[in-house]
Protein backbone atom coordinates (compact mmCIF):
# COMPACT_ATOMS: atom_id res chain seq x y z
CA UNK A 1 0.00 0.00 0.00
CA UNK A 2 1.57 3.34 -1.00
CA UNK A 3 0.90 5.87 0.99
CA UNK A 4 -1.56 9.26 -0.49
CA UNK A 5 -0.74 12.06 2.70
CA UNK A 6 2.61 13.14 1.79
CA UNK A 7 5.15 15.55 4.07
CA UNK A 8 5.18 18.85 1.95
CA UNK A 9 7.81 20.10 0.30
CA UNK A 10 9.64 22.34 2.73
CA UNK A 11 9.91 19.31 5.51
CA UNK A 12 11.28 17.21 2.60
CA UNK A 13 13.74 19.64 1.38
CA UNK A 14 15.08 20.70 4.98
CA UNK A 15 15.43 17.11 5.78
CA UNK A 16 17.42 17.03 2.26
CA UNK A 17 19.32 19.55 3.16
CA UNK A 18 20.01 18.43 6.49
CA UNK A 19 18.58 21.13 8.60
CA UNK A 20 15.61 19.76 10.11
CA UNK A 21 15.29 18.75 13.79
CA UNK A 22 15.87 15.53 14.77
CA UNK A 23 12.27 14.61 15.74
CA UNK A 24 11.41 15.71 12.70
CA UNK A 25 13.68 14.24 10.90
CA UNK A 26 12.54 10.89 12.63
CA UNK A 27 9.09 11.78 11.03
CA UNK A 28 9.91 12.21 7.70
CA UNK A 29 12.45 9.01 7.69
CA UNK A 30 9.97 6.71 8.48
CA UNK A 31 7.36 8.11 6.23
CA UNK A 32 10.41 7.83 3.78
CA UNK A 33 10.58 4.29 4.77
CA UNK A 34 6.80 3.29 4.09
CA UNK A 35 6.74 5.63 0.87
CA UNK A 36 8.72 5.29 -2.41
CA UNK A 37 7.55 7.93 -4.00
CA UNK A 38 8.73 10.38 -1.66
CA UNK A 39 12.02 8.63 -1.32
CA UNK A 40 12.29 9.55 -4.84
CA UNK A 41 11.38 12.93 -4.15
CA UNK A 42 14.28 12.91 -1.91
CA UNK A 43 16.99 11.57 -4.59
CA UNK A 44 15.85 14.55 -6.27
CA UNK A 45 16.53 16.82 -3.83
CA UNK A 46 19.78 15.35 -2.94
CA UNK A 47 20.58 15.79 -6.96
CA UNK A 48 19.46 19.30 -6.15
CA UNK A 49 22.01 19.55 -3.45
CA UNK A 50 24.81 18.01 -5.19
CA UNK A 51 23.80 20.74 -7.95
CA UNK A 52 24.34 23.60 -5.52
CA UNK A 53 27.52 22.12 -4.52
CA UNK A 54 29.20 22.25 -7.92
CA UNK A 55 27.69 25.75 -8.75
CA UNK A 56 28.76 26.57 -4.90
CA UNK A 57 31.59 29.53 -5.25
CA UNK A 58 33.62 28.16 -8.77
CA UNK A 59 35.42 31.53 -7.32
CA UNK A 60 35.90 30.29 -3.98
CA UNK A 61 39.62 29.74 -2.55
CA UNK A 62 41.74 27.61 -5.26
CA UNK A 63 42.71 23.94 -3.95
CA UNK A 64 44.40 23.92 -0.67
CA UNK A 65 47.70 22.25 -2.01
CA UNK A 66 48.86 21.29 1.62
CA UNK A 67 45.23 19.75 2.52
CA UNK A 68 45.88 17.81 -1.01
CA UNK A 69 49.15 16.74 -0.08
CA UNK A 70 47.58 15.75 3.36
CA UNK A 71 45.01 13.47 2.14
CA UNK A 72 47.30 11.89 -0.42
CA UNK A 73 49.52 10.73 2.48
CA UNK A 74 46.75 9.04 4.18
CA UNK A 75 45.31 7.32 1.28
CA UNK A 76 46.53 4.20 1.76
CA UNK A 77 46.42 3.74 5.87
CA UNK A 78 43.19 1.32 6.53
CA UNK A 79 39.78 3.03 6.39
CA UNK A 80 39.11 4.85 9.42
CA UNK A 81 36.06 3.56 11.60
CA UNK A 82 32.99 4.35 9.56
CA UNK A 83 31.72 7.77 10.51
CA UNK A 84 28.61 6.80 12.49
CA UNK A 85 26.41 5.24 13.42
CA UNK A 86 25.87 7.28 16.20
CA UNK A 87 23.82 4.81 17.98
CA UNK A 88 21.08 4.12 17.55
CA UNK A 89 20.63 5.89 14.44
CA UNK A 90 21.71 4.36 11.38
CA UNK A 91 24.99 4.63 9.17
CA UNK A 92 26.20 8.01 8.42
CA UNK A 93 26.43 8.90 5.36
CA UNK A 94 23.79 8.60 3.44
CA UNK A 95 21.59 5.44 1.79
CA UNK A 96 23.43 5.56 -1.36
CA UNK A 97 27.53 5.57 0.39
CA UNK A 98 25.40 2.85 3.43
CA UNK A 99 27.30 -0.64 3.75
CA UNK A 100 25.58 -3.65 3.59
CA UNK A 101 24.97 -4.74 7.46
CA UNK A 102 24.19 -7.78 8.50
CA UNK A 103 20.64 -8.50 8.53
CA UNK A 104 19.38 -9.91 12.17
CA UNK A 105 18.19 -13.13 11.91
CA UNK A 106 14.53 -11.60 13.14
CA UNK A 107 13.59 -8.32 12.05
CA UNK A 108 11.79 -6.87 14.85
CA UNK A 109 8.38 -5.92 14.45
CA UNK A 110 7.40 -5.20 10.56
CA UNK A 111 4.85 -2.56 11.68
CA UNK A 112 7.47 -0.27 12.96
CA UNK A 113 10.10 0.27 10.24
CA UNK A 114 13.68 1.62 10.89
CA UNK A 115 14.36 4.12 11.73
CA UNK A 116 11.58 4.67 14.43
CA UNK A 117 12.38 0.78 15.33
CA UNK A 118 15.81 1.63 16.29
CA UNK A 119 14.07 4.28 18.97
CA UNK A 120 11.57 2.18 20.55
CA UNK A 121 14.49 -0.04 22.29
CA UNK A 122 12.26 -3.11 21.84
CA UNK A 123 9.05 -3.44 20.44
CA UNK A 124 5.74 -1.68 20.65
CA UNK A 125 4.48 -3.49 24.05
CA UNK A 126 7.66 -2.79 25.54
CA UNK A 127 7.12 0.81 25.72
CA UNK A 128 5.75 2.77 28.65
CA UNK A 129 1.99 3.18 27.89
CA UNK A 130 0.46 5.63 29.48
CA UNK A 131 -3.28 5.31 29.50
CA UNK A 132 -5.53 8.05 28.73
CA UNK A 133 -9.66 8.03 28.29
CA UNK A 134 -9.76 6.09 24.32
CA UNK A 135 -6.22 6.29 24.15
CA UNK A 136 -2.50 5.23 25.17
CA UNK A 137 0.83 7.55 24.52
CA UNK A 138 4.15 6.40 25.06
CA UNK A 139 7.16 9.53 25.40
CA UNK A 140 9.95 8.90 22.68
CA UNK A 141 13.17 10.97 22.18
CA UNK A 142 12.67 13.27 25.67
CA UNK A 143 15.83 15.47 25.22
CA UNK A 144 15.00 16.90 22.22
CA UNK A 145 14.43 20.28 23.43
CA UNK A 146 10.99 22.62 22.07
CA UNK A 147 9.35 18.86 20.70
CA UNK A 148 7.10 16.20 21.77
CA UNK A 149 7.79 12.80 19.86
CA UNK A 150 5.10 10.35 20.92
CA UNK A 151 3.56 7.30 20.01
CA UNK A 152 0.08 7.35 20.37
CA UNK A 153 -2.44 4.35 20.36
CA UNK A 154 -6.10 5.11 19.65
CA UNK A 155 -8.79 1.81 20.68
CA UNK A 156 -10.24 1.28 17.53
CA UNK A 157 -13.34 2.81 16.84
CA UNK A 158 -13.07 5.96 19.16
CA UNK A 159 -12.48 9.42 18.68
CA UNK A 160 -9.41 11.23 20.81
CA UNK A 161 -10.84 14.46 22.60
CA UNK A 162 -11.18 17.87 20.28
CA UNK A 163 -8.06 19.98 20.30
CA UNK A 164 -5.78 22.48 18.21
CA UNK A 165 -2.25 23.40 18.31
CA UNK A 166 -0.39 25.93 19.61
CA UNK A 167 2.51 24.97 17.20
CA UNK A 168 2.69 22.09 14.14
CA UNK A 169 2.06 19.01 14.75
CA UNK A 170 3.43 15.73 12.24
CA UNK A 171 1.07 12.68 12.52
CA UNK A 172 2.37 9.47 11.19
CA UNK A 173 0.03 6.37 10.71
CA UNK A 174 1.66 3.07 11.32
CA UNK A 175 -1.28 0.43 12.04
CA UNK A 176 -5.02 0.52 11.72
CA UNK A 177 -6.03 4.35 10.49
CA UNK A 178 -8.19 7.58 11.45
CA UNK A 179 -10.09 9.77 9.80
CA UNK A 180 -10.48 13.80 11.15
CA UNK A 181 -12.00 16.64 9.05
CA UNK A 182 -9.20 16.65 6.57
CA UNK A 183 -9.34 12.96 5.59
CA UNK A 184 -8.87 9.39 5.65
CA UNK A 185 -5.61 8.48 7.19
CA UNK A 186 -3.67 5.09 6.30
CA UNK A 187 -0.54 3.12 7.73
CA UNK A 188 2.64 5.58 6.02
CA UNK A 189 0.24 8.49 5.60
CA UNK A 190 1.42 11.71 6.86
CA UNK A 191 -1.08 14.30 8.13
CA UNK A 192 0.47 17.67 8.97
CA UNK A 193 -1.57 20.14 11.20
CA UNK A 194 -1.16 24.13 12.26
CA UNK A 195 -2.52 26.35 14.76
CA UNK A 196 -5.44 27.17 12.53
CA UNK A 197 -6.47 23.37 12.62
CA UNK A 198 -8.77 22.11 14.95
CA UNK A 199 -10.04 18.20 14.55
CA UNK A 200 -10.74 15.82 16.45
CA UNK A 201 -9.47 12.49 15.15
CA UNK A 202 -11.46 9.16 15.24
CA UNK A 203 -9.88 5.31 14.81
CA UNK A 204 -10.84 3.64 12.17
CA UNK A 205 -12.85 0.43 13.39
CA UNK A 206 -11.17 -3.19 13.24
CA UNK A 207 -7.40 -2.51 14.68
CA UNK A 208 -6.01 0.39 17.02
CA UNK A 209 -4.29 2.81 15.30
CA UNK A 210 -0.50 3.66 16.48
CA UNK A 211 0.81 6.97 14.77
CA UNK A 212 3.98 8.84 15.72
CA UNK A 213 3.34 11.94 16.02
CA UNK A 214 5.59 15.31 17.03
CA UNK A 215 4.68 18.74 17.94
CA UNK A 216 6.85 21.70 18.46
CA UNK A 217 4.52 22.52 21.65
CA UNK A 218 1.67 21.03 23.59
CA UNK A 219 -1.67 20.62 22.02
CA UNK A 220 -4.38 22.78 23.22
CA UNK A 221 -7.79 20.67 24.21
CA UNK A 222 -11.22 22.69 22.65
CA UNK A 223 -14.77 21.89 23.71
CA UNK A 224 -16.67 21.63 27.02
CA UNK A 225 -14.42 18.50 28.57
CA UNK A 226 -11.37 19.05 26.55
CA UNK A 227 -11.19 22.42 28.30
CA UNK A 228 -11.92 20.88 31.67
CA UNK A 229 -9.30 18.63 30.95
CA UNK A 230 -6.69 21.20 30.00
CA UNK A 231 -4.85 21.90 33.06
CA UNK A 232 -4.29 18.60 33.93
CA UNK A 233 -4.20 16.56 30.66
CA UNK A 234 -1.07 17.31 28.07
CA UNK A 235 -2.36 15.93 24.77
CA UNK B 1 51.91 24.34 -29.02
CA UNK B 2 50.32 23.74 -32.65
CA UNK B 3 47.96 26.38 -32.04
CA UNK B 4 51.22 28.63 -31.79
CA UNK B 5 52.80 27.40 -34.46
CA UNK B 6 49.66 27.62 -36.75
CA UNK B 7 49.51 31.16 -35.72
CA UNK B 8 52.67 31.93 -36.44
CA UNK B 9 52.55 30.40 -39.99
CA UNK B 10 50.01 33.02 -40.43
CA UNK B 11 51.18 35.90 -41.82
CA UNK B 12 50.44 39.44 -40.85
CA UNK B 13 49.57 37.71 -37.13
CA UNK B 14 52.51 38.82 -34.54
CA UNK B 15 53.23 35.12 -32.50
CA UNK B 16 52.08 35.35 -29.10
CA UNK B 17 55.49 35.89 -27.40
CA UNK B 18 55.28 33.34 -24.96
CA UNK B 19 55.09 30.50 -27.00
CA UNK B 20 58.92 31.53 -28.15
CA UNK B 21 60.59 32.01 -25.40
CA UNK B 22 62.24 28.98 -23.48
CA UNK B 23 60.67 28.62 -20.09
CA UNK B 24 61.82 27.99 -16.62
CA UNK B 25 61.50 24.27 -15.31
CA UNK B 26 59.30 25.89 -12.74
CA UNK B 27 57.11 27.05 -15.20
CA UNK B 28 57.33 23.48 -17.53
CA UNK B 29 56.27 21.96 -14.25
CA UNK B 30 53.58 24.39 -13.07
CA UNK B 31 52.44 23.40 -17.15
CA UNK B 32 52.44 19.78 -16.84
CA UNK B 33 50.30 19.90 -13.48
CA UNK B 34 47.74 22.26 -15.28
CA UNK B 35 47.53 19.49 -18.14
CA UNK B 36 47.35 16.75 -15.47
CA UNK B 37 44.23 18.43 -14.57
CA UNK B 38 43.29 19.43 -17.54
CA UNK B 39 42.90 15.17 -18.28
CA UNK B 40 41.22 15.01 -15.22
CA UNK B 41 38.72 17.88 -16.46
CA UNK B 42 38.17 16.12 -19.61
CA UNK B 43 36.29 13.13 -17.53
CA UNK B 44 33.47 13.38 -15.98
CA UNK B 45 33.70 13.36 -12.29
CA UNK B 46 31.63 9.42 -12.94
CA UNK B 47 34.99 8.40 -14.98
CA UNK B 48 37.20 9.59 -12.61
CA UNK B 49 35.60 8.21 -9.71
CA UNK B 50 35.49 4.66 -11.19
CA UNK B 51 39.15 5.10 -12.35
CA UNK B 52 39.14 5.75 -8.27
CA UNK B 53 37.08 2.44 -7.07
CA UNK B 54 38.58 0.26 -9.75
CA UNK B 55 41.85 1.09 -10.27
CA UNK B 56 42.55 3.16 -7.28
CA UNK B 57 43.91 6.10 -9.79
CA UNK B 58 45.20 9.01 -8.01
CA UNK B 59 45.05 11.07 -10.66
CA UNK B 60 42.15 10.76 -10.79
CA UNK B 61 41.18 11.46 -7.19
CA UNK B 62 43.25 14.25 -7.08
CA UNK B 63 40.89 15.99 -10.18
CA UNK B 64 38.40 14.89 -8.21
CA UNK B 65 39.75 16.79 -5.24
CA UNK B 66 40.14 19.82 -7.21
CA UNK B 67 37.02 19.77 -8.13
CA UNK B 68 34.98 19.32 -5.05
CA UNK B 69 37.53 19.94 -2.32
CA UNK B 70 37.22 23.77 -2.34
CA UNK B 71 33.47 23.48 -2.92
CA UNK B 72 32.82 21.71 -0.35
CA UNK B 73 35.00 23.71 2.22
CA UNK B 74 32.90 27.04 0.89
CA UNK B 75 29.74 24.56 2.21
CA UNK B 76 30.86 23.90 5.31
CA UNK B 77 32.14 27.32 5.85
CA UNK B 78 28.89 28.87 5.14
CA UNK B 79 27.61 26.25 7.71
CA UNK B 80 29.28 28.14 9.99
CA UNK B 81 32.05 26.20 10.35
CA UNK B 82 35.08 27.89 11.29
CA UNK B 83 38.60 27.33 8.77
CA UNK B 84 40.18 24.92 10.51
CA UNK B 85 37.38 22.68 11.26
CA UNK B 86 36.11 22.95 7.93
CA UNK B 87 39.96 21.99 6.37
CA UNK B 88 39.38 18.69 8.78
CA UNK B 89 36.38 18.08 7.44
CA UNK B 90 37.08 18.55 4.18
CA UNK B 91 39.83 15.88 4.69
CA UNK B 92 37.34 13.85 6.31
CA UNK B 93 35.05 13.62 3.18
CA UNK B 94 37.40 12.97 0.14
CA UNK B 95 39.09 10.05 2.57
CA UNK B 96 35.90 8.80 2.30
CA UNK B 97 35.52 9.20 -1.04
CA UNK B 98 38.63 7.56 -1.96
CA UNK B 99 37.69 4.35 0.38
CA UNK B 100 34.08 4.30 -0.42
CA UNK B 101 34.42 5.01 -4.24
CA UNK B 102 33.19 1.40 -4.66
CA UNK B 103 30.20 1.90 -2.92
CA UNK B 104 29.26 4.41 -5.73
CA UNK B 105 26.32 3.47 -7.69
CA UNK B 106 26.35 5.62 -11.01
CA UNK B 107 22.50 4.75 -11.71
CA UNK B 108 21.38 5.89 -8.94
CA UNK B 109 23.34 9.49 -8.37
CA UNK B 110 25.63 11.57 -9.95
CA UNK B 111 28.96 11.91 -7.95
CA UNK B 112 28.10 15.67 -6.64
CA UNK B 113 25.03 14.28 -5.53
CA UNK B 114 27.16 11.28 -3.98
CA UNK B 115 29.58 13.72 -2.51
CA UNK B 116 26.75 16.14 -1.40
CA UNK B 117 25.19 13.49 0.82
CA UNK B 118 28.58 12.48 2.57
CA UNK B 119 29.33 16.14 3.32
CA UNK B 120 26.44 16.54 4.22
CA UNK B 121 26.09 13.87 6.91
CA UNK B 122 29.49 14.41 8.40
CA UNK B 123 28.63 18.03 9.07
CA UNK B 124 25.42 16.85 10.86
CA UNK B 125 27.71 14.19 12.56
CA UNK B 126 30.39 16.76 13.59
CA UNK B 127 29.06 20.33 13.69
CA UNK B 128 25.96 19.51 14.77
CA UNK B 129 26.08 16.68 16.95
CA UNK B 130 22.58 15.21 16.73
CA UNK B 131 20.95 12.00 14.84
CA UNK B 132 19.96 12.12 11.61
CA UNK B 133 17.55 9.49 10.95
CA UNK B 134 17.51 7.45 7.70
CA UNK B 135 15.52 4.40 6.33
CA UNK B 136 17.13 1.55 5.77
CA UNK B 137 17.43 0.25 2.34
CA UNK B 138 17.35 -3.46 3.64
CA UNK B 139 14.68 -3.17 5.70
CA UNK B 140 12.17 -5.60 5.57
CA UNK B 141 9.61 -3.35 6.41
CA UNK B 142 10.27 -1.36 4.18
CA UNK B 143 7.55 -0.13 1.11
CA UNK B 144 8.89 -1.24 -1.92
CA UNK B 145 7.47 0.45 -5.32
CA UNK B 146 5.24 -1.82 -7.29
CA UNK B 147 7.21 -1.37 -10.89
CA UNK B 148 10.29 0.42 -11.62
CA UNK B 149 10.83 3.90 -11.33
CA UNK B 150 10.53 6.04 -14.00
CA UNK B 151 13.65 7.57 -13.46
CA UNK B 152 15.40 4.21 -13.97
CA UNK B 153 16.44 4.35 -17.18
CA UNK B 154 17.88 7.99 -17.40
CA UNK B 155 21.82 8.36 -16.42
CA UNK B 156 21.78 10.47 -12.60
CA UNK B 157 24.26 12.31 -14.27
CA UNK B 158 22.11 13.46 -16.93
CA UNK B 159 19.48 14.23 -14.58
CA UNK B 160 21.67 16.34 -12.54
CA UNK B 161 22.88 18.28 -15.62
CA UNK B 162 18.97 18.66 -16.38
CA UNK B 163 18.56 20.30 -12.96
CA UNK B 164 21.68 22.60 -13.18
CA UNK B 165 20.10 24.03 -16.26
CA UNK B 166 16.91 24.54 -14.66
CA UNK B 167 18.49 26.24 -11.19
CA UNK B 168 19.83 28.85 -13.83
CA UNK B 169 16.43 29.43 -15.17
CA UNK B 170 14.83 30.26 -11.67
CA UNK B 171 13.83 33.73 -10.92
CA UNK B 172 16.77 35.10 -8.50
CA UNK B 173 15.00 35.10 -5.42
CA UNK B 174 14.26 31.63 -5.81
CA UNK B 175 17.39 30.54 -6.47
CA UNK B 176 18.94 32.20 -3.80
CA UNK B 177 16.18 31.39 -1.29
CA UNK B 178 17.11 27.34 -2.78
CA UNK B 179 20.97 28.19 -1.30
CA UNK B 180 19.71 29.08 2.25
CA UNK B 181 18.04 26.72 2.13
CA UNK B 182 20.75 24.45 1.54
CA UNK B 183 23.66 26.14 2.84
CA UNK B 184 22.70 28.14 5.40
CA UNK B 185 21.41 25.24 8.56
CA UNK B 186 18.75 27.36 9.32
CA UNK B 187 14.93 26.34 9.64
CA UNK B 188 12.69 28.19 7.18
CA UNK B 189 11.33 30.21 10.01
CA UNK B 190 14.69 31.75 10.75
CA UNK B 191 15.21 31.89 6.93
CA UNK B 192 11.90 33.88 6.76
CA UNK B 193 12.66 36.24 9.99
CA UNK B 194 15.84 37.16 8.32
CA UNK B 195 14.85 37.98 4.66
CA UNK B 196 11.71 39.94 6.55
CA UNK B 197 9.13 38.04 4.57
CA UNK B 198 6.07 36.03 5.99
CA UNK B 199 7.29 32.34 6.31
CA UNK B 200 4.32 31.62 3.47
CA UNK B 201 6.14 33.06 1.23
CA UNK B 202 9.04 31.33 2.03
CA UNK B 203 7.35 28.18 1.43
CA UNK B 204 5.29 29.54 -1.49
CA UNK B 205 9.09 30.21 -3.06
CA UNK B 206 10.46 26.78 -2.58
CA UNK B 207 6.98 25.44 -3.56
CA UNK B 208 7.22 27.70 -7.41
CA UNK B 209 11.27 26.95 -7.68
CA UNK B 210 10.31 23.20 -7.09
CA UNK B 211 7.67 22.59 -9.30
CA UNK B 212 9.91 24.30 -11.92
CA UNK B 213 12.82 21.85 -11.21
CA UNK B 214 10.10 18.72 -11.43
CA UNK B 215 8.95 19.87 -14.77
CA UNK B 216 12.43 20.00 -16.18
CA UNK B 217 13.05 16.44 -14.42
CA UNK B 218 9.77 15.26 -15.99
CA UNK B 219 11.00 16.17 -19.34
CA UNK B 220 13.26 13.09 -19.28
CA UNK B 221 11.10 10.85 -17.75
Amino acid sequence: MIPTHHPSDDYLIAYAAGSLEEPLSLVVATHLALCPRCRKEVERLEALGGVLLEDEAAAETATDERALDSVLSRLDAPAPIAPGPIAPGPIATGPIATAPKPRQAAPGDLRVPAPLRDYLGGGLEQLDWKAHKGFDEAELLSDAPGFRTRLMRIKSGTAMPAHTHRGNELTLVLTGGFSDEHGHFLRGDLAEADASVKHQPIADPGEDCICLAVTDAPLRLTGPVGRLLNPFLRI
Amino acid sequence: MLNALATEARPGVVPAKAALVIRPRQEIQRLMRAEASERAAEQTPEELIAAVAEQRDREAFIGLFRLFAPRIKAYLMRQGADPASAEDLVQDVMLTVWHRAGQFDRRKAAVSTWIFTIARNRRIDTLRRIRRPEFDPEDPALVREPETAPDAHVEASERSKRLHEAVATLPKEQESLLRLVYFEDKSHSVIAEELGLPLGTVKSRLRLAMAKLRAALETLE
